[in-house]
């Protein structure tokens, strides 16, 4: 019986990237945030540039997640897309009403943005979970 | 849509993941074909039934 590799190898490097691109992205998220008040004391030219890598090394996250899911095969990519879909409407909705909430005062504190991403990441990886729980 | 993937597959002794090997596709994507919770793209019917050496309604059968 001859086998057509799903290239599991080149499934493992790119998993790597992205958890490479991923974690460069959050340093440099950090450096934005961090290096204005710590390191160059809020020179707003210095800050433009790390934006400016911030913004790059987030786009090459998204192209390094995007040859992933190119390499997924049909049943992973109907899991990924009812569970990116679920947690794009879950944020869509629960963050105006969060942002609602704050602006109505019904919340003691601001509606950070930080919530919302948590609230996302939290979502997406109980969708996953869920998803292939359905189809396992 | 209903299919005899099961049934063909034991009758070649094959494992799901031999299948899933031979068609390009993950274990988990056979073992939810095998139990009809997930209907497979027109090319991966094809390529099941080029394997078994089937006509494509003789493993897949469309229901309402």
């Amino acid at each position: 019986m001859q086998t057509i590799d799903m290239n599991q190898t080149t499934r493992k490097q790119q998993l790597k990237n992205l958890a490479a691109w991923t974690f460069a992205w959050v340093l440099s998220t950090a450096l934005v945030v961090f290096g204005a008040e710590f390191i160059w004391d809020g020179n707003a030219w210095i800050t433009m540039a790390a934006l400016a890598v911030n913004v790059l090394v987030g786009l090459g996250m998204i192209l390094s997640n995007r040859r992933l899911l190119e390499n997924c095969d049909e049943l992973e990519k109907k899991i990924q897309l009812e569970s990116m879909g679920l947690t794009l409407g879950l944020t869509l909705v629960v963050g105006i009403a969060f942002s609602m909430m704050d602006a109505t005062n019904l919340i003691p504190f601001d509606a950070e943005i930080a919530f919302l991403v948590m609230f996302m990441g939290i979502c997406y990886m109980l969708a996953i979970w869920f998803n292939n729980r359905r189809y396992r | 849509m209903k299919n005899t993937i099961r049934v063909l597959r034991a009758e070649k002794n094959w494992t799901q993941e031999q299948l899933a090997s031979a068609i390009g596709v993950s274990r988990q994507t056979i073992n939810a074909i095998e139990k009809e919770k997930f209907d497979p793209s027109l090319p991966t019917a094809f390529r099941i039934a080029r394997l078994f050496e089937k006509p494509i309604e003789a493993i897949f059968t469309f229901e309402e």
